[in-house]
């Protein structure tokens, strides 16, 4: 059975690219505009690994990874989040709120999945 | 399913109208903070998915006006009318840029650029002369520090997710980083578990952050990591020689061999290195790194001190300033030659004077950067005075300076030294509180003295700022008192009587040359600050501490004007102080029973008449214009016939025989080549404050 990642952004742009990127190296993808929307799907769906943007409307990249991680079954579930380079400080928040590592905006299908496949092989 | 740069159209044009809707918004309620959050939320987005689709240039140009709603959004900027339609310029723009992609007319470089700096003009340290500077390379690799970094993770940092080479491409994207894979570490073949790290890395890295932001790229595997990181080599060191430590000395330095080790294979006669790996004393691999080390470094200090040969050459200032009248008598031809141009309806001579028009304003602001000095060389001597002083003074207070890097014209930052060292030491005499009382109020018992500079428009602000124990405004009023500077029952605000101080008559010693003495009169820094064409303010409160900002031209020689007329006569007003031009009709005149006072949009504001003042006779037109200056915070409108327009001045010194007019600062000639005079509105503005005050007795 492939493996299913969580992908969550409010740019369908990005979600997009996410998307067709994982597909195409053999996982399976759901997806979620933002943390709201990310914790009503974890609620009826059970993933491997999520891939979360930081700034979101509704419920920031934070606020989710604290709430997914106060679920047990979560508790080692690869999160990996998506920064800018402006905003280096934010990694020592994920970091402190259970995100596993980071990708940097914007980023290349292959970066991607050499984390994607490190952390949870297909 | 779409093409990816669909989907990013179609989301871009989503936000562009999300993003004007919440510009729209906050024009209404600029205060509110969920449409600030819309705005920066849509332009972060726009970024993101922007360069995520291969629109680099959107994600470019909305990374410049994200940047300012961030200050937006933590309140380190406030949102006007101006940074709202600024943004919705950029909106449009940003469209414009998405659209020609699919077909649509091509958008303007030079209105890409112009917003850019409008957005830049925006961020603090990025007015645009500081750009350039930071541009510049020499700058650059003034500021760049080279950092050893080792980076030894945990044989189990694979497990983790965590891929090294990431760690080591956001390294270098913090700089030039060169990188030597050290593998001594590495079993055996057959006890190799392909699942485990065992190479580490030695990172030389070039790069203008600091320490922290080096440390912040391994945050998720410190705790899984052996990380070493120390600066070797730091730019800006002028009369460094290009000799680095040698061989034994980095080796030590790392960790990687003993001092005793050094000195016993020191004593054979090959090379250390090579000695050192026979003998098994340390590998080779940190041998070559070690080597690259000092290569890197040789070559880096080789480069900056070549790089300072030719980035500079010493020419006396004399010829300098000679250089900048003749562009200043270049601009007053240029003048002339444009109303020729005007006048005579040939559109070819017009086409002509424009063109010049352009190159002399290019060549004046070329030449007028040339004079630009960085103030730190003023900063740095104060250093030593308030050291001095302190000790003289038994007081403890440590000098702080920013904003050292900030450039004016020599000739302001030589007149500036005697009226900064006014203030240095009256707020080390008179600011500061001994270590004794200061404890005992529950301060740190050093005083700090802070010296900082930074551009605001054509000017530079400088501030003196103390966390003394504040003026006195009680012992002010009374020494005013008893000088006779104010009556008795005189009713004044803290901000008016701190302005007394710098009344001539309030202090007793009065020369400039008594500069190490005790008092010293602020009048004296008034004047010289004044004849800076500067202004200075003061604030203070009780226990806190006081601050005195000096605002000053960038330049002297060179002002942008206002030229009005009286009677047919040009005046030029600087443009710096003008705020606004109303129209004061004869009715509106009368209508304020003599008292000089006029309405400007619900405010009440004092004007001068220049026609009285002057005493020009004659009959002022029907309808006459007021400027309204700022001058020091307080509004003054000066009623002049008409306003002419914007001119640029080259200011002429009226010599000897009238330097001491009040009220003229000096002279310029205009294109025709008659003389106007330079008027200087504070003076003025007081002098009628003064007469009024004499007719009120």
């Amino acid at each position: 059975m492939s493996k299913r990642v969580m992908t969550v952004d409010d740019s369908a742009t990005v979600r997009q690219v996410l998307n067709m990127t994982l597909k195409g190296a053999g996982y399976e993808v759901l997806q979620a505009v933002d943390g709201v929307d990310a914790l009503a799907k974890l609620s009826n769906e059970s993933v491997d690994m999520l891939v979360t943007d930081l700034n979101m409307p509704n419920m920031d990249g934070i606020a989710l990874i604290k709430e997914v991680r106060k679920n047990p079954g979560n508790r080692f579930m690869p999160i990996i989040m998506l920064t800018t380079e402006s905003q280096p400080e934010k990694k020592q928040e994920g970091k402190s709120a259970g995100a596993s590592g980071w990708i940097v905006k914007p980023f290349k299908p292959e970066q991607l999945l050499a984390v994607v496949r490190m952390v949870c092989p297909v | 399913m779409s093409s990816l740069i669909e989907t990013f159209k179609d989301e871009a044009l989503e936000l562009l109208q999300e993003l004007e809707a919440a510009l729209l918004e906050l024009e209404e309620s600029p205060q509110d903070l969920a449409p600030i959050d819309r705005v920066f939320r849509a332009l972060h987005t726009l970024k993101g998915s922007g360069g995520l689709a291969g629109f680099e240039s959107v994600a470019g140009f909305c990374h410049e006006a994200e940047t300012v709603f961030e200050l937006v959004r933590s309140g380190e900027r406030q949102v006007d009318q101006d940074l709202v339609s600024l943004t919705l310029s950029a909106q449009d723009h940003i469209k414009g840029m998405i659209l020609a992609e699919f077909g649509g007319e091509p958008v303007g470089e030079d209105l890409t650029a112009e917003l850019v700096a409008a957005f830049q003009s925006l961020q603090p340290f990025h007015s645009s002369e500081v750009e350039q500077l930071s541009s510049s390379a020499e700058t650059q690799s003034e500021q760049q520090s080279t950092y050893r970094i080792r980076f030894r993770p945990n044989p189990g940092l694979f497990r983790q997710g965590v891929q090294p080479q990431f760690l080591l491409s956001e390294l270098a994207r913090l700089g030039e980083s060169l990188v030597v894979a050290q593998f001594d570490a590495v079993p055996a073949l057959d006890e190799l578990d392909p699942e485990e790290c065992w190479i580490y890395w030695d990172v030389l890295l070039t790069t203008a952050e600091d320490e922290d932001t080096i440390r912040d790229v391994f945050i998720f595997v410190e705790d899984d990591c052996e990380l070493i990181v120390q600066k070797i080599d730091e730019g800006g060191q002028l009369d460094q020689t290009e000799d680095y430590k040698r061989l034994g000395e980095i080796l030590v330095e790392r960790g990687d061999l003993t001092r005793e080790d050094l000195e016993k294979y020191l004593k054979g006669k090959k090379l250390l290195g090579e000695t050192l790996v026979q003998e098994g004393a340390v590998n080779d691999g940190k041998v070559q790194s070690a080597l690259v080390e000092q290569e890197r470094i040789q070559a880096l200090r080789r480069e900056r001190k070549s790089h300072d040969v030719l980035e500079s050459i010493r020419v006396k200032s004399d010829r300098l300033d000679k250089l900048i009248n003749l562009v200043g008598e270049m601009v007053t031809v240029q003048a002339r030659l444009s109303q020729l141009a005007n006048n005579r309806v040939d559109a070819d001579l017009l086409s002509v004077a424009e063109e010049v028009e352009r190159l002399i304003w290019d060549l004046r602001d070329q030449v007028l950067t040339i004079r630009m000095l960085p103030i730190s060389g003023t900063f740095t001597r104060f250093k030593r005075l308030v050291r001095d002083l302190g000790t003289e003074l038994e007081k403890d207070v440590v000098l702080i300076t920013e904003g050292g890097e900030t450039e004016l014209d020599k000739s302001v930052i030589d007149q500036l030294n005697d009226p900064l060292v006014h203030l240095v030491r009256n707020s080390i005499g008179h600011g500061i509180e001994s270590p004794g009382v200061r404890q005992a109020i529950g301060k740190p018992g050093k005083g700090r003295i802070t010296l900082s500079a930074k551009h605001s428009g054509a000017h530079v602000v400088l501030t003196v700022v103390d966390d003394g124990a504040g003026l006195d405004v009680e012992k002010i009023r009374a020494k005013a008192i008893e000088k006779g500077l104010i009556n008795a029952q005189a009713e004044l605000t803290d901000r008016e009587i701190y302005a007394l101080i710098f009344e001539p008559g309030f202090s007793t010693v009065e020369t400039v040359s008594n500069v190490s003495g005790r008092g010293v009169g602020m009048d004296v820094v008034r004047r010289a600050i004044d004849a800076l064409r500067g202004t200075i303010e003061v604030r203070s409160e009780a226990g806190q501490g006081t601050t005195f900002s000096l605002k000053l031209p960038l330049t002297l020689a060179i002002i942008d004007g206002l030229l009005i007329d009286i009677a047919s006569v040009h005046y030029v007003l600087p443009l710096s102080a003008v705020e606004e031009c109303i129209e004061l009709s004869r009715a509106d005149a009368e209508q304020s029973h003599g008292r000089n006072l006029v309405k400007v949009r619900g405010e009440i504001v004092p004007y001068v008449r220049l026609r009285d003042e002057f005493k020009i006779k004659g009959q002022c037109p029907e309808i006459e214009q007021v400027v309204i200056a700022n001058l020091e915070g307080l509004r003054v409108g000066f009623v002049v016939d008409h306003v002419v327009g914007e001119h640029q001045t080259v200011i002429k010194n009226l010599g000897r025989m009238y330097q001491d007019i009040e009220g003229v600062s000096g002279a310029t000639i205009l294109g025709d080549g008659r003389v106007a005079l330079i008027l200087d509105l504070p003076q003025l503005a007081e002098k009628a404050e003064d007469e009024e005050r004499r007719n009120n007795r």
